[in-house]
């Protein structure tokens, strides 16, 4: 084929830029789909329970993520501000993933357990009223009552995109063997509802013990953040090797 | 557009496209320059791919002969040095042991290693890395309750209230060993509340009692009086005189020191009454989180003294 012929079909033109592009792209993202160790092998990683999942469709849904990234990098300073850099295998379930690297606000990638519950609470509905210099918005109204009759749904459209919330008994029972008990039972799809309020009434995560709220949700999501991993388990080598 | 034969000789060539009967497009050669730049950076590639990580294949990839050695800590506590292929965690690792900043610090935290408090607080030079490293650690962790400036938070709110850690009135004790472990372990600091027991005029002759501990204006000395009376019930923590325990954390009420009630914010006294009434019918919860997963003892003993002497102590 004659070059020219490609540079007066403009249609053809554009389908071949497309198909070069495309190499680029893939000749970098498909190999991490093959090389093993591109998601590390560490304990403590596991799905969202249906209420941090809530509240990560929550965090989502209101934008968290223009302003702030989850994906501390290796490197010396932010270390020292805000803990052991991010593992791969640490946003193994995140569908979609929450990385980034414009932030506006801090990191939130280890924000669990920074912060008490009612820290964060106060912080959400009003984060002047703690930090006088915070550009932050106000999030007032999370406080309205969480709507999670959908959780089953969600948590099948989870699965069908990997993450092991069960259906089945054969399904449950690797999840008691991955993950425990305890959590396997909160990933039976067909408990969904069940296992929202049994979480939320577990603790008080809002100050408001008589509703579940959707900051009940997202602060049950914010404090399970990068605290899954236990990293006094492993030596400062063993990550690196999986690079 | 169409071919036309006739270049003419003694002109610049040209790729012999002729528009509108007379214009040619020249085919001047590349200017040698860049010719060479760009062979350069498909040799830069090839060294390139032989010095780092490369070309993916069969489950794993070139590894590239470029290595970084750090030295980890292995579990029974022997140090070893790795060398590990060129990647940016091995990098990370060994900026965190020999960056000339990782390493500055490091002099310094053995120098404070084996001083104790007192030594660190009393000499200038330690006193100032250890507020150095304080504020540093103090704006990341510890600003976003209790201040920038470690002022805290003093609302009407009582759920939005941190404690002032300026002045020199300590709920949990100053001592720099308490300041470690309420840092390393967090503390939850929790009054029930008494709603039920004391209703009524019982409430509020107490909560007078309380005001009149630490001599606001405007008490009703006869209901403290009263309330006096009931103040056996909450002793048991705040002590007999109301000085509070550092042991449990209750604080003391007699002092002009309010951590949690907006009691010099107040409007006018009876809304110091209700604040007050507010607290002994619903109680107090605050949590604080531990830090001991989040900072290493080192950085904890130097925020002690850095949390330490901004209560002036």
């Amino acid at each position: 084929m004659k070059h020219e012929s490609i540079e007066i079909n403009s249609a053809l033109l554009i389908v071949l830029t497309l198909v070069v592009i495309s190499i680029g792209g893939l000749v970098e993202i498909v190999p991490l789909f093959h090389i093993k160790g591109t998601v590390e092998q560490v304990d403590g990683v596991h799905p969202y329970t249906p209420l941090e999942q809530l509240g990560r469709d929550i965090y989502v849904r209101e934008g968290c993520y223009l302003c702030h990234s989850q994906m501390i990098r290796p490197f010396r300073d932010e270390m020292l501000r805000y803990g052991h850099y991010s593992l791969a295998a640490e946003s193994q379930y995140d569908h979609p993933f929450q990385w980034g690297s414009k932030r506006t606000g801090p990191d939130l990638a280890r924000v669990g357990g920074k912060y008490s519950n009612e820290w964060m609470t106060q912080h959400l509905i009003h984060p002047q009223s703690l930090v006088p210099e915070s550009i932050m918005p106000s999030y007032p109204w999370l406080m309205q009552p969480l709507h999670y009759g959908d959780i089953e749904a969600r948590m099948r459209a989870l699965r069908d995109v990997g993450v092991p919330y069960s259906l089945t008994q054969a399904e449950y029972e690797a999840n008691v063997k991955k993950f425990g008990k305890d959590l396997a039972d909160q990933f039976v799809i067909a408990n969904g509802v069940e296992s929202v309020k049994k979480e939320a009434a577990s603790q008080n995560w809002d100050g408001n013990p008589k509703e579940i709220t959707q900051m009940d949700a997202l602060v049950a999501y914010l404090q399970v953040l990068g605290t899954m991993v236990d990293f006094s388990k492993y030596d400062q080598g063993y990550f690196s090797h999986f690079r | 557009m169409s071919q036309s034969p006739e270049v003419k000789k003694g002109q610049v060539e040209t790729t012999g496209h002729v528009w509108d009967g007379d214009l040619r497009e020249y085919n001047n050669p590349l200017p040698r320059w860049w010719l060479w730049a760009f062979y350069g950076t498909i040799v830069f590639a090839v060294v390139y791919w032989i010095l780092y990580p490369a070309w993916p294949y069969a489950g794993t990839y070139t590894k590239g002969v470029e290595t970084v050695s750090f030295t980890v800590k292995e579990a029974n506590g022997q140090e070893k040095t790795v060398t590990e292929h060129w990647n940016s965690r091995a990098l990370f690792n060994k900026d965190m042991e020999s960056s000339p900043s990782a390493l500055a610090q490091k002099e310094w935290l053995g120098k404070v290693k084996d001083m104790s408090f007192e030594q660190i607080a009393a000499n200038p030079d330690t006193l100032n890395f250890a507020r150095s490293m304080g504020h540093a650690l103090f704006g990341d962790h510890c600003a976003a309750c209790h201040g920038t400036g470690g002022q805290g938070v003093l609302s009407m709110n009582l759920e939005a209230s941190y404690p002032n850690l300026t002045d020199d009135a300590w709920i949990h004790g100053s001592s720099y060993e308490k300041i470690v472990q309420d840092i390393t372990n967090g503390i939850h600091g929790n009054m029930p509340a008494f709603g039920a027991l004391f209703q009524g005029e019982k409430r509020a002759d107490l909560a007078q009692y309380v005001l009149s501990l630490s001599h606001q204006q405007g008490v009703n000395e006869e209901a403290a009086n009263r309330g006096k009376a009931l103040f056996a019930t909450c002793a048991g923590c705040h002590g007999a005189t109301g000085t509070g325990n550092q042991m449990i954390g209750a604080p003391n009420l007699t002092d002009q020191a309010w951590d949690f009630v907006d009691i010099s914010g107040a409007k006018d006294y009876d809304e110091k009454v209700k604040l007050i009434e507010g607290v002994i019918a619903n109680g107090m919860n605050h949590q604080m989180p531990k830090f001991g997963d989040r900072l290493s003892p080192e950085q904890i003993r130097l925020l002690a003294v850095y949390v330490r002497q901004l209560g002036g102590s």
